[in-house]
């Protein structure tokens, strides 16, 4: 290990490759700061660059410094504007937006870099140890489990809504699942409740309707009541951006499980980083402590660092796959094996015994464009944070604007902007009444796998034998439903216990 | 009634449809060789449906009972109209005509109205600055997004 270590220095360590992780990582962090351009399409926009560089190894530096940059910018919008443009980074804003809100744009933006960091790192290190045995690990999971895992995932989320809001919760994640079924499903080939509208025959996208569920009710808020805007803005510390020692006592011991969590899901081909960082927010808010609990959702600092730490690790940990079995876990890594292929390396088994000098550059390419990535950014974190200061006269109609722009990007199709303006309404009317917006968005993202994964494993048990017949499937869909009974059972006793006490006196 | 149960009625109504869609209509047009399969497309919907009407019916019949909560709302709805209501659905109406306008009317003509008319409603009276910033954020985004990112939007109307 240690000699294929050097290989991967002495290829990663030369003037073209360091100046290449520094551009990938800045190349991201900008162009993933938009909504609407995840690390997918940045990735695919610099593939024709990479081919032109022609050297594999410093194509593949290039790359994943973008991937890393992009994912760390597509925290700052969620974070900044509550608007995620990409899946994984979702749970940040549960935390992050009301962080900054609180003024602590400065802080929020700086706990995600260093979580992002810390996951990544971490991941790299067991990237390294683990990437040969875990292929096999990867392997045994099949369909059935698949789907029992989001099973588990989907109901985490609905039990994070709280006493008294499980249904309600239940409700969004079910609406969100119904909406992911309109469209052609890759099983069927045949269009279903689509009424007939072409607009509607590849379903909704997922852009869009996270752009209609969090960042325009966000922006309509801030228009209807301006003191909203106010309560962080004026005050807005953007020097603020130390952590104190007790907040970094209180999130390590969070990066530290989370790393490891993280990766261990994201080596699982699937949804990596969006469980990753969904199940990240609910395994670390329901083993906080009580009063640590209510502040999940306020603006939390634990609630920042792990999904965030989660991300990271698991995009780390869908490289697993791709190097080791040539099976890209996730979309970025399709797309990266795409990006391999064309420079004439076959990622798998035989990778790391024919071009050992790429399998290794790519692991030391993880760990320098982490460490660029935090050094170019602390100090940038600054002006980031200063998007907020922008006078609000131009800030809302530049975040709708931006609302607009990411979702026509996606699919150059008009009618998907009044489709946005449409959901954002109903999104807004949702959250007066009180209803939890995130399980609807979580339940249309895991809606067509879970879909995929459910019909490939009632056609090869021919029934839903596999429940039974898999004891693996069966633990998880147990665990799935302990989650939502468990704590409206133990708000019920706790009331109940409450009134006898008040009966008594 | 109080609005989310009217939002469950909504859902409830939502679900039954579909439902009545999955259970009712949509088999019809399946092909026989699909019909020997354990899984339908209309399977999964099926499930959905059931459970949605299910939970639905539990907010709607107030079955679940939540823990009283006095904490002041964002907004409160009851109130809407002491809110700056008519700023907010004139961006609405701009994101609307945005919409219809992008491709007729090009980019880079679209995009400046947009961001130009949406700070004026929201009371920008500075139009010295106003106009030259979003003129120039407005070409600067195309030309990031059109020439540097090589994804197509039209800058011009549609008769240049």
């Amino acid at each position: 290990m240690l000699e294929g270590l050097m290989i991967g220095l002495s290829a990663a360590f030369s003037i073209q490759n360091l100046l290449m992780v520094v551009a990938g990582c800045l190349i991201g962090t900008f162009i993933g700061m938009l909504p609407g351009l995840g690390p997918m399409s940045i990735i695919a926009i610099m593939i024709p660059v990479a081919i032109t560089i022609g050297d594999p190894s410093a194509a593949i530096i290039l790359l994943a410094g973008v991937y890393y940059g992009a994912i760390f910018g597509g925290s700052t919008s969620s974070i900044l504007l509550n608007a995620p443009g990409v899946a994984g980074t979702v749970a940040t804003s549960f935390d992050g937006y009301p962080m900054a809100r609180k003024g602590q744009a400065g802080k929020a933006l700086t706990v995600a870099a260093i979580a992002s960091f810390c996951g990544g790192t971490i991941g790299a290190v067991l990237l390294m140890v683990f990437a040969p045995m875990l292929s096999t690990v990867a392997l045994l999971f099949h369909s059935a489990e698949y789907f029992a895992l989001m099973v588990v995932g989907l109901s985490a989320i609905a039990a994070f809504a709280g006493t008294g809001n499980v249904a309600k919760a239940i409700v969004m994640t079910l609406l969100g699942l119904i909406m992911a079924t309109v469209g052609e499903g890759a099983l069927f080939n045949m269009p279903r409740f689509t009424m007939g509208l072409m607009d509607l025959q590849s379903g909704f996208s997922f852009i869009t309707l996270a752009m209609a569920m969090f960042a325009l009710p966000e922006a309509l808020f801030l228009v209807l009541n301006p003191a909203r805007s106010a309560q962080g803005g004026e005050g807005g510390k953007i020097e603020n951006l130390r952590i104190t020692r007790e907040e970094g006592r209180k999130i390590a011991p969070v990066i530290g499980r989370q790393s490891v969590q993280g990766f261990f899901i994201g080596v699982l081909p699937g949804a990596g980083a969006t469980i990753a960082s969904f199940l990240g927010y609910a395994v670390e808010r329901n083993i906080a402590s009580k009063e640590e609990q209510e502040q999940f959702g306020k603006g939390a600092i634990k609630g920042l660092a792990a999904p965030e730490t989660a991300n990271n690790a698991a995009c780390t940990g869908s490289f697993v796959p791709l190097l080791t079995l040539g099976i890209p876990g996730s979309g970025t890594t399709a797309i990266l094996l795409g990006a391999l292929i064309a420079l004439n390396v076959t990622p798998g088994p035989r990778l790391m015994i024919d071009n050992p000098q790429i399998f290794w550059a790519v692991i030391v390419s993880m760990y320098i464009g982490n460490l660029v990535l935090l050094i170019l950014n602390l100090p940038l974190i600054p002006c980031i944070a200063k998007i907020l200061a922008i006078p609000r006269n131009y800030l809302i109609p530049f975040i709708l604007f931006f609302t607009l722009m990411g979702s026509y990007i996606g699919q150059n199709n008009a009618t998907e902007l009044l489709i946005l303006v449409g959901m954002g309404i109903c999104a807004t009317i949702l959250r007066f009444a009180d209803y939890p917006l995130a399980p609807l968005l979580i339940g249309f993202i895991l809606g067509g796998m879970l879909e995929d994964n459910f019909s490939r494993s009632m056609q090869l048990y021919d029934g839903v034998g596999f429940i039974v017949d898999r004891p693996m499937t069966l633990g998880l869909l147990v665990i799935a439903i302990l989650l939502v009974i468990v704590p409206s059972y133990r708000a019920r006793r706790a009331k109940a216990r409450a009134k006898g006490i008040a009966d008594g006196d | 009634m109080t609005l989310d149960r009217w939002v469950a009625f909504v859902i409830l109504c939502t679900a039954l449809a579909y439902g009545y869609a999955a259970f009712f209509t949509m088999d019809g047009l399946l092909p026989p060789f699909i019909q020997r399969n354990p899984i339908w497309p209309s399977t999964f919907p099926k499930v959905l449906a059931v459970l949605t009407i299910l939970t639905s019916l539990v907010i709607l019949l107030g079955l679940e009972k939540g823990e009283d909560t006095d904490k002041e709302p964002d907004i409160d709805y009851r109130r809407l109209g002491d809110y700056n209501l008519t700023q907010a659905l004139s961006l609405l109406v701009l994101m609307v005509a945005y919409a219809l306008f992008l491709r007729p009317a090009g980019f880079l003509f679209s995009t400046f109205s947009f961001l130009a008319l949406g700070a004026i409603v929201l009371g920008e009276r500075k139009l010295h600055i106003l106009l030259p910033v979003v003129a120039v954020a407005s070409f600067v985004v195309w030309y990031l997004v059109d020439e540097v990112l090589g994804i197509f939007l039209r800058p011009w109307p549609f008769f240049i």
